[in-house]
């Protein structure tokens, strides 16, 4: 399987059918039946079932892994699948698209679905006053073209070989056309799953549909009941005494105990989330490439890995780029600890020691203020004097990030390698937390972005990997793990996917009860 | 009676005050925390121009003076207003979405139900039992049984509620599985099955609100027992029992009905912990997620209701006890 090239999937999505026809991958066949519980952490009063407003794990889970359906989705081993697309085209510049969709799909209120609902839905993002998240993403189309109920062909801006990928994003569902607030307010998708209830930041009950275009492979519980528990003792203590079957952020410091209960299963993956700590590269002393060099000598990453995460994550490496990415570059240069190297690094740069600030708050990431104080011990021995000035959490991304010299951040990662440098790296973006302007890695973005050859593209994220780990003005000290963790009463088909929590956040169409 | 009729408008005219007190300090403490709804509802994706966006949806772009008298305004017609989280804010032309939750009023009436529910079965447990223990105590003073109620009682008060809690889970959820330490409760479920699951928070809420009555309840009747009508009952050769029940306990109805009307007060608005703990769906829990995003008009509204039910209770303690006491009753 792993000869076969995702991005050789990619321009033609039809290769994919071939596959399924020919039986591979090799899959456990799941049983049907019974009631699933969820205990999930992320839930709020502000939730609803608007795509574009989704930001934390119980909708996202309940939304575009039950409810909803997207045109394309990641599969549990990284490829992508059509969702709502059965296969889609690209021209040799990666910048028309034509995509052909399902047939005989109907809506949870009996609609049919069509190339108009695609429309309406995307619209949706760019709509007057709307504050989607996937806006960037959406704008990027010039023209949307109805071929005919089935078939749509987008045109974009400039040429995108991964635009099949982003439209997996779990902010752009499809919704009925005409019909989207009353979907938004009852919650009405082409999911295998129809809404019976749901009561914001408590608690949603579903129900399995009869027919579905997915029967066979996924979806094989009757109904689910998700209950929101943001305490995660509580979360702990309902899967330990078998209220619920599943819970996800299992917390790092009763996992042992989690681990002990012969009941439970932990299921853990290292994906692209990841800590960091950007430095706005126009400011003094931070434009000083010896400085930043200095500086990401004089962190034990190894040390927070053990210390902060309690050994639930992996080193990274100065760059965004995670192992759940395809042109992850894992055998570059690792920086890795080093005082004598970061204090000749500042004696090159003129400098005989270094006093600098460094602003952390838990609202960053869990342990961000015990990391930011790891950093300051180990940056001593190397000349640096670091102090870490603790922030309030409250208001921490509008006050902190973005406007102190240097601070600490996390990311979730994106599935891509471009949607993530176009994110916070590339020239002149609004989330560039760490100012970076750099003209070859910009050239190199622009064109690996509507590359199509995947060895090309492979070389030229490579190299931008290695530009953003030498050079770039972030310190990436690791990637956090996703721990989540479910009653031995479940399994799956033995691959768990890794760009998100809870097996890519579908949790509830890819599991079973054994 | 007349006179009892004019304390009670008193108390309520003053209670109408306190109400409006509460209100300005509650508006002008929330304003003054760091971030707003626009803010924290967007966390890392705050741009400058959404965050402008959404606070001129909400109205949050005008001054805090103007915007707490148009919610002042609103609240003396009975309109709590619109909550921020369910405003849906990114649907178009901000249509109502029709789930009955955009309004304030709409989406704490069931959370309160909730709260009330729990309070109820607490105070079913706790009131009888901590009057009962508190009787037996001072029946049996300095004896045994009463030390050990009260090394009990009391060191179940100077615990923090949630260690309560994970003590009860631990012996009664995890070690013996006899009740569910989740009380999810939720509307259409059947009764039993509700009091089931809000047995263990009500069980942690009567641990900490025993003592305090149960403490006055035995205070008060010993204080009685040194007077010289419960010398002359006696005298009589009543059994202690009946001397206690019938002629000491009357007399001390007062201080004790004060005590029980403050903790049934605390069980409504100090069950913000028991209910995260326990994933209980009520007022609490719904408090802690609006205060988390600065959902203003939900948060107000709470602090009324938590006001309100104090001055209400307050105010039928002191009714009980003027009624309870027969010097009060007929002032000369």
């Amino acid at each position: 399987m792993s000869q076969i090239s995702r991005r050789g999937l990619l321009k033609t999505g039809v290769a994919a059918g071939v596959l399924a026809a020919t039986g591979m991958p090799l899959r456990a066949q799941g049983t049907r039946g019974g009631n699933l519980r969820l205990g999930l952490a992320g839930a709020n009063t502000s939730d609803s079932w608007d795509g574009r407003t989704h930001s934390d794990s119980f909708m996202i889970m309940m939304a575009h892994g039950c409810v909803f359906d997207c045109l394309t989705e990641v599969g549990a081993d990284g490829q992508l699948k059509g969702e709502l697309a059965e296969s889609w085209e690209a021209s040799a510049d990666a910048k028309t698209w034509t995509f052909k969709l399902r047939t005989g799909v109907t809506f949870h209120n009996g609609k049919p679905f069509g190339a108009d609902d695609v429309i309406a839905s995307l619209n949706m993002h760019t709509a007057e006053g709307a504050k989607s998240a996937a806006k960037p993403i959406v704008s990027s189309i010039t023209e949307m073209t109805k071929v005919s109920d089935s078939e749509i062909t987008f045109v974009l801006a400039a040429g995108n070989a991964d635009f099949p990928f982003l439209l997996s994003d779990y902010h752009i569902l499809m919704y009925p056309d005409g019909q989207i607030e009353e979907a938004i307010a009852n919650g009405i998708g082409t999911g295998m799953y129809k809404v019976e209830s749901f009561d914001p930041g408590v608690r949603a009950t579903v129900s399995r549909v009869d027919s579905h275009y997915k029967d066979g492979t996924a979806g094989w519980f009757d109904s689910i009941e998700v209950v929101a528990i943001n305490d995660s003792s509580a979360r702990m203590n309902a899967l330990m005494t078998g209220q619920v079957d599943a819970v996800n952020r299992v917390d790092f410091k009763t996992e042992p105990l989690m681990r002990a209960n012969p009941n439970v299963n932990i299921f853990e993956v290292t994906g692209n989330q990841h800590f960091t700590f950007p430095m706005l590269t126009n400011l003094s002393p931070y434009d000083n490439l010896k400085v930043r060099q200095a500086l990401k000598f004089a962190v034990n990453r190894q040390e927070m890995v053990d210390k902060v995460l309690l050994g639930h994550g992996a080193v990274a490496n100065d760059h965004p780029i995670g192992p759940a990415n395809q042109y992850y570059a894992a055998d570059i240069e690792q920086n890795s600890y080093d005082p004598d190297r970061a204090k000749a690094l500042l004696a090159e740069a003129g400098m005989d020691g270094l006093n600098i600030d460094l602003s952390a708050s838990d609202a960053a990431f869990p342990g961000a203020v015990d990391a930011a104080q790891l950093y300051q011990a180990s940056a001593k021995s190397a000349g640096i004097n670091l102090n870490v000035v603790q922030e309030p959490a409250d208001g921490y991304w509008s006050n902190v990030w973005l406007k102190k010299p240097w601070c600490a951040c996390y990311w979730s990662g994106r599935a891509t390698e471009d949607w993530m440098f176009s994110t916070a790296y590339e020239s002149g973006v609004p989330w560039n937390d760490t100012a970076w302007e750099n003209a070859r890695f910009q050239e190199l973005l622009i064109s690996a972005r509507a590359e199509l050859d995947s060895d090309k593209r492979r070389d030229q994220y490579t190299e931008m990997q290695m530009l953003m780990s030498s050079e770039g003005g972030t310190v990436v000290p690791m990637y956090a793990n996703y721990v989540d963790a479910h009653s031995t009463k479940l399994t799956n088909s033995g691959t768990i996917g890794n760009t998100f929590q809870m097996d890519n956040s579908r949790f509830m169409e890819r599991w079973w009860f054994s | 009676m007349g006179a009892i009729a004019k304390i009670i408008l008193q108390r309520l005219g003053l209670g109408l005050l306190t109400l409006l007190i509460v209100s300005i300090v509650i508006f002008t403490a929330v304003n003054m925390l760091p971030g707003d709804f626009a803010q924290l509802i967007l966390g890392q994706g705050a741009t400058p121009e959404a965050i402008a966006s959404i606070r001129e949806d909400l109205g949050l772009d005008r001054s805090p003076i103007v915007r707490y008298f148009e919610w002042l305004g609103g609240a003396v017609r009975g309109d709590l207003g619109s909550s921020f989280a369910q405003a849906n804010f990114a649907s178009f032309a901000g249509a109502d979405t029709g789930s009955g939750l955009s309004s304030v009023a709409g989406q704490i009436a069931p959370r309160f139900a909730n709260t009330m529910f729990l309070a109820g079965v607490t105070a079913c447990i706790a009131v009888p039992l901590a009057v009962g223990l508190g009787i037996l105590a001072a029946l049996y003073r300095n004896s045994i049984f009463d030390r050990i109620a009260n090394i009990f009682t009391l060191s179940s008060i100077s615990s923090p509620e949630f260690f309560l809690a994970y003590i009860l889970i631990l012996f009664l959820a995890v070690l013996n599985p006899i009740l569910p330490s989740l009380s999810n409760i939720y509307d259409g479920m059947a009764f039993s099955e509700r009091l089931e699951k809000t047995l263990l928070p009500a069980l942690t809420l009567t641990l900490v609100v025993t003592a305090h009555m149960m403490r006055m309840t035995r205070a008060a009747i010993i204080n009685l027992l040194a007077s010289p009508y419960i010398e002359m009952a006696r005298l009589k050769g009543l059994s202690p029992m009946r001397v206690i029940v019938k002629h000491a306990l009357p007399n001390a109805l007062a201080p004790i009905i004060n005590v029980i009307a403050l903790n049934l007060a605390f069980l409504v608005t100090g069950v913000v912990v028991v209910e995260v703990v326990f994933v209980y769906p009520g007022i609490g829990q719904l408090f802690v997620d609006s205060v988390k995003i600065r959902d203003i008009p939900v948060v107000q509204a709470c602090c009324l209701i938590f006001a309100a039910v104090y001055i209400l209770l307050n105010l039928t303690a002191d009714i009980l006890s003027i009624i309870s006491n027969p010097r009060l009753r007929h002032p000369k």
